[in-house]
């Protein structure tokens, strides 16, 4: 599997890296879509992470491409969930329950990442307890600094928010709180004048 | 002193404006004939009588105006105003802070009457006479920082202080240079300061948090930054910037000296005693390029600091278009002759402007 290197940026966008095993003890691990490869590959590398594991999943648009390889771990529990929302009461509990020593393993999509980031942080669960490992798609949460409104999976810059219709570009300013990238409108100046669309990364 | 307070505003019809002492005591944010970023700090204990640095919280003309102009942004954005709950405590050092302060500074404007935790608070230019519980937020309309920043100009961030670090936890943020508080929020130090160019790699924002860390209860400290304004507009968020932006398009070489402002920053730091947080009052002043030039030290070397000043702050500061226009207009005003170094006009040693 081929990951990503994103380019160095300024110092407010997150970075992530590789999976590691750490004790024999509880994880927790949530992912999307290609972050199924990053939990194989984690309990692949320390054989006593799966019986630890709870796994929750959601495919998203892979489908069921990933989710027998996640059933073959064996794992202490697995949830694979039609959507981060409908998971969401389900992390929560997971989290309310956690016993010190828990480690949270995030992976798959940078939204993905980091809305589970702020069920975790909520929690108390301290931040040396967290890792991270990007896998699939590059596409951003996006905020609109405008209407406040915030559009799923952007994969272009620029783009049309979804709540206001502006058309934004894609800031590599980032916040945690709100896991989002900024939109700012990119016509302000020179109303009409909005280039072609980009493939981020591309 | 007293101080007629201006009927203005910093939108529409933009009547703001600055009378001869406004612009005599502006905080010219230049020492010398260029200007790079530094770690430009010093300490805040008063500076030059009628300066903008002699007082805590400098009181000016514009006051009125701008506590009408901040109501006016928070009943459209009421995100402009934001507190993480654990910073309410901070809320209360900062109004407890503002209150001393001007209430000494300014007697015949502000008056605090305290008998224990019964406190009574009376401005008298924004007809105000409220009596409260100290730390009891029940006794006030707003949370206690909303509550004396909206009586109070300049914007505010209210940083805790933990493992090493700052982090913007709270804030009442109407005139800013183009940044967004309900963003921002929550972040620390270099995170907040992320989109700002080549100062990371200089180490400044290192060395300045350093300095940040270390602040102490009565001993404040100070520095200014400065940008550019097409039109007095306070309110330049991010968040409006869809609305404002045309703006900077409406510059001529017929308007400028009148519509083209240098926006000046007088930025100060506060431990604050109960909650160990800092507070950074953002303090903004406008002047007219018009009125800038009308200084003739300040004319020759705002053309030099403009002219030299590199692309990537002139873009970060969101002039790079209009730098062809403004020099077109400064040139006019720099006749060539030395400069003497230092903030300050120096009217009656500074030669007036030579034939160009
Ligand atoms: C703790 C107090 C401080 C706060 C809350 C603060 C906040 C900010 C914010 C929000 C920005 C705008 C960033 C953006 O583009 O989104 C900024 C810019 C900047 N800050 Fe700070 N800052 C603080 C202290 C300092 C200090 C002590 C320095 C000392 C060198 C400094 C240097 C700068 C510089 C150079 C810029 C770019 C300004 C420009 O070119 O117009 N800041 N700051």
């Amino acid at each position: 599997m081929s990951k990503f290197q994103f380019p160095e940026s300024i110092k407010s966008r997150p970075v992530y890296g590789t999976l590691e095993p750490r004790g024999d003890v509880a994880y927790l691990l949530v992912a999307d879509a290609e972050g199924a490869e990053a939990i194989y590959d984690l309990a692949t590398a320390g054989a006593h992470v799966a019986r630890n594991a709870h796994i929750i999943y959601l495919p998203n648009e892979t489908g069921d491409k990933y989710t027998g390889m996640l059933q073959a771990l064996n794992p202490a529990q697995l949830y694979i969930g039609p959507s981060y929302e409908a998971a969401l009461s389900r992390i929560q509990r997971v989290l309310s329950n956690a016993r010190m020593g828990l480690q949270v393993c995030l992976s798959g999509t940078e939204g993905l990442m980091g809305k589970a980031l702020i069920e975790v942080s909520a929690a108390g669960i301290p931040h040396s307890a967290v890792q991270f490992e990007h896998s699939g798609s590059v596409a951003r949460r996006m905020q609109c600094v405008h209407c406040k409104g915030i559009t799923e999976n952007v994969s272009t810059d620029p783009f049309v928010c979804s709540h206001c219709g502006l058309n934004l570009f894609v800031r590599d300013h980032y916040s945690r709180r709100l896991a989002a990238f900024q939109g700012v409108c990119i016509d302000a100046e020179d109303p009409g004048n909005v280039p072609d669309p980009v493939e981020l990364y591309s | 002193m007293s101080i007629q307070f201006n009927k203005e505003t910093f939108r529409d019809d933009y009547s703001f404006h600055n009378s001869e002492r406004a612009i005599k005591r502006f905080p010219f944010p230049f020492h010398e004939d260029s200007y790079m970023y530094a770690v430009n700090m010093e300490q805040h204990q008063g500076g030059p009588k009628d300066s903008v640095y002699e007082m805590r919280f400098d009181v000016d003309e514009h006051y009125v105006a701008e506590m009408q102009d901040r109501a006016q942004v928070l009943a459209d954005d009421p995100l402009r105003c934001q507190s993480l709950p654990h910073m309410t405590l901070a809320g209360w050092d900062l109004l407890e802070l503002i209150m001393v302060s001007k209430s000494e500074d300014y007697p015949e404007f502000f008056e605090l009457q305290r008998d224990g935790l019964y406190w009574r608070w009376i401005n008298k230019p924004l007809g105000i006479d409220d009596s409260f519980t100290f730390l009891d937020e029940s006794t006030l309309p707003y949370g206690p920082m909303e509550y004396i920043c909206r009586q109070t100009q300049g914007d505010f961030c209210v940083l805790d202080q933990r493992d090493e670090m700052l982090w913007m936890d709270a804030g009442m943020v109407t005139t800013q240079a183009d940044w967004s508080l309900d963003f921002d929020i929550g972040m620390n130090f270099f995170e907040w300061h992320a989109p700002v160019p080549l100062a990371h790699e200089m180490g400044i924002f290192k060395r300045a948090l350093k300095f940040l860390l270390n602040i102490q209860q009565g001993t404040p400290a100070r520095r200014l930054n400065w940008t550019m304004t097409v039109n007095p507009l306070l309110d330049t968020s991010p968040e409006n910037y869809h609305k404002w932006g045309i703006q900077k398009t409406s510059l001529t070489p017929e308007n400028i000296g009148g519509k083209q402002f240098l926006r000046v920053e007088l930025q100060t730091f506060f431990r604050l005693p109960r909650s160990n947080a800092l507070v950074f009052p953002i303090r903004c002043y406008l002047i007219a390029f018009e009125d800038i030039v009308s200084v003739p030290k300040w004319g020759r070397r705002l053309h030099r600091v403009i002219r030299d000043l590199p692309v990537e702050l002139a873009t970060y500061k969101g002039f790079i278009d209009n730098r062809p226009m403004m020099l077109d207009y400064l040139s006019e005003y720099d006749d060539g002759l030395p400069t003497s170094p230092g903030v300050w006009p120096e009217l009656d040693t500074e030669p007036s402007l030579q034939a160009v």
